[in-house]
């Protein structure tokens, strides 16, 4: 009788793209619960809107390109990407916005190079870097967090403002404002020095007011994803590492016109950016070094499109200006092989020598 | 990465399968009615037979001879006669047929005289090791290489330690770990005589720190430096290489072997037959297999006479073997399907794993997300999935540039892939696509190398041709003088002669190319 023919190994671990997925997903509902909690519901309209435009983009392209619909489509990376874009709209931006980001970042970003694991821009960065220089009236319009307005927008405000337009909306002009990040950038353009910008209500502790405790929700799922296993260390500790020592290192030479590394780390997409934008693995370097120098990169960008560059947070520039550099970071770190010794370099890699087996 | 003694780079944390044939003792199986022997059960040239159908044999005896240096002889495990020497199923990934002799028992398990016994210490050491060859033993771990080659460390060989491999890093095989513990003191006085052998100092047996109980055992019975080490239960510990770094700190250079690195490393299973072999004469003719997966009710450890065919192993575990499904030959990381239950136990054959499927067989593969899982747990530092993108599109210059040979085939990427993607099948793949081109390389070369000679030949006799043609106008045009031909004739006839001869060399030339690989 013809025998089963397995192919070894016949065990595995119980990993799988959607359950990354799906844990990437858990570890952002502290940062979703906080945002809504400070910012209004504005953001969950945006979510399930994108969630609905990326899954059927998602579908629409698989269809186009002649591949296996449901596999991918219930890989779960779609509905991270929508996400991960709205987190950095203003959760108070026209409907359009968003479905235009989403469509860019599906279609553009990931289909049209090829999908899932081929993109070479993360997809959800590249939604937003186009929608910033396309839209930067609606892009730049950031409501402040309630403690600081005294308003807090509503399910039904929120819709009607994202829907309908905020005509009508009388407290409009109280909700919006200018963010940390903004406040600091076109102040010290004015020439005044950090403590007296530092003075103004939007700023809390180390960050923004709301901003602060959402980094720190983003902190804190970026920690479990690295418990799970989905992210390494390298890019957060990298990325946040080298932010930190750049600002450090000028706020300590000019304190006025520099401010605090703390202000950095907690401010705008640092967080988000650290532990799940810049630790896309299909866009990031792979190997364990080359995700030290790709994550010092992205930190190291971003302080420089901060200080001295034309936007006033620069983690979108810097995680897609770093996506450009991978493949050259990659070539250039394949690791040592084992049994290569540490005197060959890394392009010594050529060898016929069968294994010698096992005993 | 790490560098300590004591670890190794990557590797996986696996569940051990082990409980269900672990607390068994090692039982010995009957002898079959019928036993197949391939002549090839190891690495290098296969074995030719001295026997002939109708022969008799007794168990022990030789009945195929290793002709070629690396090559194995192999022994009929039990009396009988020879009833064929033909092409059988045999266990190998191919599942291509090969030559056996098969032997029909006549129950009556006569033994072969045994060679005296003999003590190693006093023994001439080529002496010693031809006995080991002369035994038949091959690397019983699974990989089947000539064992006294490797006791033969030649000119330039510097060995210093030897490692015996009691690491059995594979889920569900347990036949070294009963080894171990019931034969403790074999295993030990065969690494004695490795050590003698190859002229090392230090012997050191490895033994994961899953097996308290082999380690125990080992530990009592080690004597005159031996020792016994403990190391991470962390699979592939048992990997050659992984092993000499967790044992010594060595790297084997990646072109090496491992007595590059000063050491000689042998599976405890073949330290355990060198010792019978040495000691008591006894030819390789058994060997202890793990039989054991969810096909078969009672998992056990089976001493089983090699030649038994897989089904009458299965059979004699209770199992069903009209309803078997699937054998797997080896563990469940590494090993391979077997084609056919005929196949019989040959003496690489470690463990049968019976009807074990892959468990992630319902996944669909996805693309490569780059996730870097693969990376973090290659045991050989390489980049997997940059091997496999290249693998795929069968750039084969640029896997070999990300050192394809380097991998050790042991599945720890593609079990930790979320993208369910066989890495490890697609490097063995890639593997065999390059060794086919280089044996297809070298084919036309030899047969360029050989038109061209011809065709080098075919211009000389025509230049010749003609050279004694202008001669002989010459010589009509103009004759010669007196005191010329004599000397003219002697010259003539020297250089005949020595034409003849270079013609007859270069034919010799000519035709042992095309013996060589024919
Ligand atoms: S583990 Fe699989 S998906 Fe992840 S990088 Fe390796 S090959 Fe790609
Ligand atoms: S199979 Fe090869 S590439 Fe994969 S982990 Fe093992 S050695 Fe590395």
């Amino acid at each position: 009788m013809a025998l089963n023919r397995p192919i070894a190994p016949l065990v595995h671990g119980d990993h799988s793209v959607r359950g990354v997925m799906v844990k990437v997903l858990y570890a952002l509902v502290p940062a979703l619960l906080v945002y809504v909690g400070f910012f209004g519901f504005g953001i969950l309209i945006h979510m399930v809107l994108a969630v609905v435009v990326a899954v059927a983009a998602e579908a629409v392209m698989l269809r186009l390109r002649g591949r296996p619909v449901r596999p991918f489509v219930t890989d779960g990376s779609a509905p991270v990407t929508a996400m991960l874009l709205c987190f950095a709209l203003p959760p108070l931006a026209p409907w359009w916005v968003t479905v235009v980001g989403v469509l860019f970042a599906i279609v553009v970003a990931k289909h049209l190079y090829g999908g899932l694991g081929n993109n070479p821009f993360n997809p959800a960065m590249a939604g937003y870097v186009l929608l910033l220089v396309s839209f930067p009236l609606p892009m730049t319009t950031w409501p402040v967090a309630f403690t600081v307005s005294g308003e807090y927008p509503g399910p039904l405000v929120s819709a009607a403002i994202i829907f309908l337009g905020p005509d009508g909306v009388a407290s409009w002009d109280a909700i919006t404002g200018a963010t940390p990040l903004d406040l600091m950038k076109t102040q010290l353009g004015l020439n005044q020095v950090v403590p007296e910008i530092a003075a103004h209500p939007v700023f809390g502790d180390f960050g923004g007011k709301g901003w602060e405790w959402l980094a720190n929700a983003f902190f804190l799922g970026g920690l479990w994803l690295l418990y799970k296993k989905v992210i390494t260390w390298h890019i957060p500790v990298a990325m946040l590492g080298s932010l930190f020592i750049m600002s450090l290192g000028f706020a300590a030479l000019d304190p006025g016109s520099h401010p605090s590394p703390l202000f950095h780390l907690f401010s705008g997409g640092a967080m988000i950016g650290a532990f799940f934008i810049a630790t896309d693995p299909v866009s990031a370097a792979t190997s364990p070094r080359g995700r030290l120098i790709y994550g010092a990169g992205i930190g190291i960008l971003t302080f420089v499109i901060r200080t001295w560059g034309g936007y006033p947070d620069g983690v979108a520039f810097a995680v897609l200006l770093m996506n450009m550099m991978v493949p050259t970071i990659d070539y250039y770190t394949k690791p040592r092989v084992f049994g290569h010794g540490p005197q060959h370099g890394p392009e010594h890699g050529r060898d016929h020598g069968r294994d010698h087996g096992r005993g | 990465m790490s560098t300590r003694t004591g670890d190794f780079p990557g590797g996986l944390h696996l569940d051990g399968h082990k409980t269900p044939s672990s607390g068994r003792a090692v039982e010995t199986m009957p002898v079959p009615p019928l036993l197949v022997f391939p002549l090839h059960q190891h690495i290098g040239e296969p074995a030719l037979p001295v026997v002939e159908v109708g022969e008799s044999v007794l168990a022990g005896q030789l009945i195929a001879h290793a002709e070629d240096y690396v090559s194995a002889p192999v022994h009929a495990s039990t009396s009988g006669r020879v009833v064929a020497i033909e092409k059988r199923p045999v266990p190998h990934p191919s599942g291509l047929p090969a030559e056996c002799i098969v032997v029909e028992a006549d129950g009556e398990d006569r033994q072969a005289p045994c060679e005296a016994p003999g003590d190693f210490e006093t023994m001439d050491l080529s002496a010693l090791r031809n006995r080991i060859r002369e035994a038949g033993i091959v690397g019983m771990g699974g990989a089947g290489f000539p064992t006294f080659i490797k006791l033969n460390p030649g000119p330039g060989g510097d060995i210093d330690t030897v490692v015996l491999n009691g690491v059995e890093c594979e889920p569900y095989i347990t036949c070294d770990d009963r080894l171990m513990q019931e034969r403790a003191a074999d295993i030990v006085s065969g690494a004695l005589i490795i050590r003698h052998a190859v002229g090392a100092g230090r012997c050191v047996i490895g033994v994961e720190d899953n097996k308290p109980k082999a380690a125990a055992a080992l530990r009592a019975a080690a004597r005159d430096g031996v020792t016994v080490q403990t190391v991470v239960t962390r699979y592939p510990a048992g990997g050659e290489k992984q092993l000499i770094k967790i044992l010594t700190g060595r790297e084997v250079p990646s072109d090496g072997l491992p007595l590059n690195a000063g050491v000689v490393v042998q599976n405890v299973a073949t330290a355990a037959a060198i010792f019978h072999a040495v000691s008591e004469g006894r030819p390789l003719i058994s060997r202890v297999v793990t039989v054991t997966g969810p096909g078969v009710a009672e998992p056990r450890n089976l001493e089983v006479r090699l030649g038994t065919p897989v089904a009458d192993v299965l059979a004699h575990c209770g199992a069903d073997t009209a309803a078997v499904r699937a054998v797997v030959v080896g563990g469940a990381m590494m090993g391979f399907a077997i084609h056919d239950l005929a196949s019989p136990v040959v003496k690489t054959t470690n463990c049968l794993l019976v009807d074990a499927v892959a468990d992630d067989a319902d996944q669909p593969q996805m693309p490569c997300i780059r996730c870097g899982a693969c990376v973090e747990v290659c045991p050989q530092l390489l980049l997997p999935q940059q091997l496999y993108w290249y693998a795929s599109v069968r750039d084969f210059d640029k896997v070999q540039d990300y050192s394809l040979f380097d991998c050790i085939e042991c599945g720890c990427c593609n079990f930790v892939c979320p993208s369910h993607i066989p890495l490890a099948s697609y490097f063995r793949f890639a593997k065999n696509e390059i060794w086919a081109q280089e044996r297809e390389r070298q084919r036309a070369d030899r047969a360029r190398e050989r038109h061209e000679f011809n065709q080098a030949r075919k211009e000389q006799e025509e230049r010749e041709r003609q050279e004694r043609h202008r001669r002989k106008k010459a010589r009509l045009k103009d004759p010669p003088d007196e005191a010329a031909p004599a000397d003219s004739k002697k010259a003539a006839v020297q250089e005949a002669l020595k034409r003849a001869q270079a013609r007859k060399e270069g034919l010799e030339a000519g035709t042992e190319g095309t013996e060589d690989r024919g």
